[in-house]
């Protein structure tokens, strides 16, 4: 059997990249089952998706905890605990991960005995709508991706999956995706085959799942109560950020109550000279502040552009700037 | 017929679709939603002549399918979870309309604390209301259950409403291949409902669900209504036979896999059943005489047909994906009181509770349930079982280190939780037998 974990954020288009390669698959005469994991998912949060096939029918369901191939279209995921993104990630499998960064230094990073293998991240589309930024396109390009590391989806199967799953995006839309995914499908054409099918661990392979007797706990301790303040604060919720907003300070009013109240995660604060302070550790990135700015001081900046800025941004960057 | 990819609640939407169904009342919950916006958008596409209402609640939307049903059109309704539950009150009383009509429930665990995974702690809190249940393991079941469950509910001797059953996520928005009828097929097996003994018409006014005061006629109401739930065993025998000559899929009340020969036999429902049969195909290919009984219908309960299919065996291993509070798992219940007294009874039924609120349950686990009911079973065979096996959760040594971490950052105030470590695991690093 072979299975696929991708990961990646909310507004990626990673449950679309499971669809893409499960139908290509299930055209090349798989059983296929491909299935997205949600939470309380929103865009930025991490998810993943993930893809079974097989050449007999599928009785194994649910999360993949011993993947062939992992998939990461967002390489910020790898620091985030709760993404699970090396899960079960062993000698045997392949990691493909989106990133401007080596695979030996992912290697070193993550000090895993997987092959790792490293693709470019999409090039962000000058043309695209300011808050669309580069990301629908990474589920297509890691759909491609992993289309040819299993070696056993011909091109035309990848060009058809992608006609059939990406239907209801507008022309340009998909024919962008379309070459995003083309584009991944023929630059790993090195690693072509790189995942090999395996079977699960069977019986004669068995070990304990390490069962335990529940204890009894006193209801003090076993209601599902949070008992301490402000545990949020813990989340860094600022990972799930696609686009940052950055204000500009030196055309700001200090309106704050236009900004700051509207905050859907109070993750705005006003300083002692009255003005907006954003925190990064924690703002989601949905952008309102940017819409409610009446003065146009409040940019909104794709994340990996933010990260490598340290100043104000100049006037003609700002949104909805006439 | 064409064989594609879908999840289990887009399989839901065909079978309303192919069922040509009238009337949708709605109201959206997750895992659920998918169905209706299907059925939405396709009757905005003009692919489906159907009426959907959206209603203020579940209440209201499971009342609108029994009196529509009681109206003599064909109703689809679909729910999951805190949904079902806040029918509840609704679903005994069109039971007792005898309205037949179609519920979709998407297996979703119970509040508190709030969950979006699944679990059967929702569709069998409506186990004794009247609507009769199917439970399907794979998308395809999802759909040909409900075609089936037509017909079997408008049927002159059952005439009840009926819950299909599909466990979120893993069925819901899970796609695997799903062979789809056509249309034409599906109107031959499943004529239009033939409503002429309902009669509720504007000019024919009928007073429905009238009060009985005096336990008499309550008594034969709800004890006919008993007996519709019983005949439908025989009605779903009846039409799953049509269903298998038409369309080439076999279905019975119990699927049976690896049975006849087995020593140790898996009773469980649902999706996660299909990774105790990837268990026991593994186990038999190592030589060991396993198999699995999954119901497809829990209401009427298969009672005969379970315990015939385990007369003679040596043990069977129960697995509850649900839990009734204060007894144990729901079926393993059900289960002992279909085999109590019989003389081929297997001497040894153990109890496990597992994938409550969508946890899963791994290959090994399988392995190790069977592991400790061959132990008991040796012990019986030994004459020193003094009790039956206690019942356990599916629950690990890790998982419960990853609970004690989120108590520590919940500030639960204990000192077993700050400063403890769980216990180690009583079979830690020792195999199955």
């Amino acid at each position: 059997m072979l299975r696929i974990r991708f990961h990646g954020r909310g507004g990626q288009g990673i449950k679309t990249a499971s669809r893409v390669l499960g139908s290509a698959l299930f055209a090349e005469g798989f059983e296929v089952q491909d299935a997205p994991r949600y939470g309380a998912e929103r865009r930025g949060a991490p998810i993943f998706a993930y893809v079974r096939a097989d050449r007999a029918p599928i009785d194994e369901r649910g999360v993949i905890e011993r993947p062939e191939l992992v998939v990461v279209g967002d390489d910020s995921l790898v620091q985030v605990a709760g993404a699970g993104v090396g899960v079960g990630l062993d000698a045997e499998a392949v990691l493909l991960l989106l990133s401007q960064e080596p695979a030996a230094v992912w290697k070193q990073r993550l000090q895993t005995e997987a092959t790792v293998i490293t693709l470019e991240p999409p090039a962000p589309d000058p043309d695209a709508p300011l808050r669309s930024g580069p990301e629908p396109l990474v589920g297509a390009r890691v759909s491609g991706a992993a289309a040819r590391l299993l070696g056993v989806v011909p091109r035309t199967a990848l060009e058809a999956a992608l006609a059939q799953e990406l239907g209801a995006l507008p022309t340009t839309a998909r024919e962008r995706a379309r070459q995003q995914a083309l584009e991944a499908f023929d630059a790993l054409a090195a690693h072509a085959g790189a995942v090999r099918a395996r079977p699960a661990p069977g019986y004669a392979e068995r070990t304990s799942p390490g069962w335990i007797e529940l204890p009894f706990d006193p209801a003090d301790v076993s209601a599902p109560a949070i008992h301490a303040p402000a545990t949020s604060v813990l989340v860094r919720t600022g990972l799930w950020r696609s686009m940052r907003p950055v204000i500009d300070h030196s055309g700001c009013k200090r309106c704050h109550f236009m900004c700051a109240l509207p905050c859907p995660d109070s993750a705005i604060t006003v300083d002692d000279a009255g003005y907006p302070q954003i925190d990064l550790e924690h703002c989601k990135g949905c952008l309102i502040c940017v819409a409610q700015c009446p003065f146009h001081v409040i940019a909104a900046v794709p994340e990996a552009e933010a990260q490598n800025e340290t100043t104000a941004l100049p006037r003609e960057r700002r949104a909805h700037e006439p | 017929m064409s064989r594609s990819l879908m999840t289990g609640n887009r399989a839901a939407a065909w079978a309303a679709r192919l069922a040509g169904v009238d009337y949708v009342p709605a109201f959206p919950i997750t895992p659920q939603t998918e169905i209706i916006e299907t059925l939405s958008e396709w009757i905005r596409r003009g692919e489906l002549d159907a009426r959907m209402t959206t209603l203020d609640s579940e209440h209201s939307m499971v009342t609108a399918a029994g009196t529509a049903a009681t109206a003599g059109v064909r109703v689809f309704t679909a729910t999951s979870s805190q949904g079902l539950l806040y029918a509840m009150e609704m679903l005994y009383a069109v039971a007792g309309f005898r309205a037949p009509f179609l519920l979709a429930n998407v297996s979703r665990g119970l509040a508190a604390p709030i969950t979006l995974e699944p679990d059967h702690c929702d569709v069998l809190a409506a186990r004794d209301s009247g609507l009769l249940q199917f439970h399907a393991a794979s998308c395809q079941e999802v759909l040909d259950l409900s075609l089936i469950g037509y017909r079997v509910i408008e049927d002159k001797r059952v005439r009840l409403p009926a819950i299909v059953n599909l466990d979120g996520f893993y069925l819901s928005f899970t796609r695997e291949p799903v062979e789809l009828p056509e249309a034409e097929a599906v109107a031959a097996f499943l004529p239009p409902f033939d409503a002429s003994a309902l009669g509720l018409r504007a000019g024919q006014p009928l007073s429905q669900a009238v009060a009985v005061l005096g336990g008499t006629p309550y008594s034969y109401f709800r004890y006919e209504c008993h007996l519709a739930a019983l005949q439908a065993e025989r009605v779903f025998a009846e039409v799953c036979e049509d269903f298998g000559e038409r369309f080439g899929r076999n279905y019975s009340a119990l699927e049976r896999y690896a049975c006849d020969d087995a020593e140790i036999v898996f009773v469980m429902m649902g999706s996660f059943a299909s990774k105790a049969r990837d268990a026991v195909a593994q186990m038999r290919a190592a030589g060991e005489r396993v198999g699995l009984l999954r119901p497809r219908l829990l209401r009427p309960f298969p009672a005969d047909a379970l315990a015939q299919a385990l007369d003679g065996k040596a043990a069977v291993v129960v697995v509850d994906q649900n839990l009734s509070i204060g007894k144990g798992g729901v079926l393993h219940a059900e289960l002992c009181s279909a085999l109590y007294g019989r003389a081929d009874a297997p001497g040894v039924i153990t109890s496990f509770i597992g994938g409550l609120g969508g946890r899963d349950i791994r290959r090994e686990e399988f392995f190790q349930m069977v592991s400790e009911t061959r132990e008991a079973l040796q012990k019986a065979r030994a004459g020193t079982l003094e009790a039956p096996p206690a019942p356990r959760l599916l629950f690990t040594a890790d998982e419960l280190r990853e609970l004690r971490k989120m108590q520590a950052i919940a500030a639960v105030r204990d000192a077993e939780v700050r400063s403890s470590r769980p216990p180690p695991a009583p079979n830690a690093g020792s195999q199955g037998s």
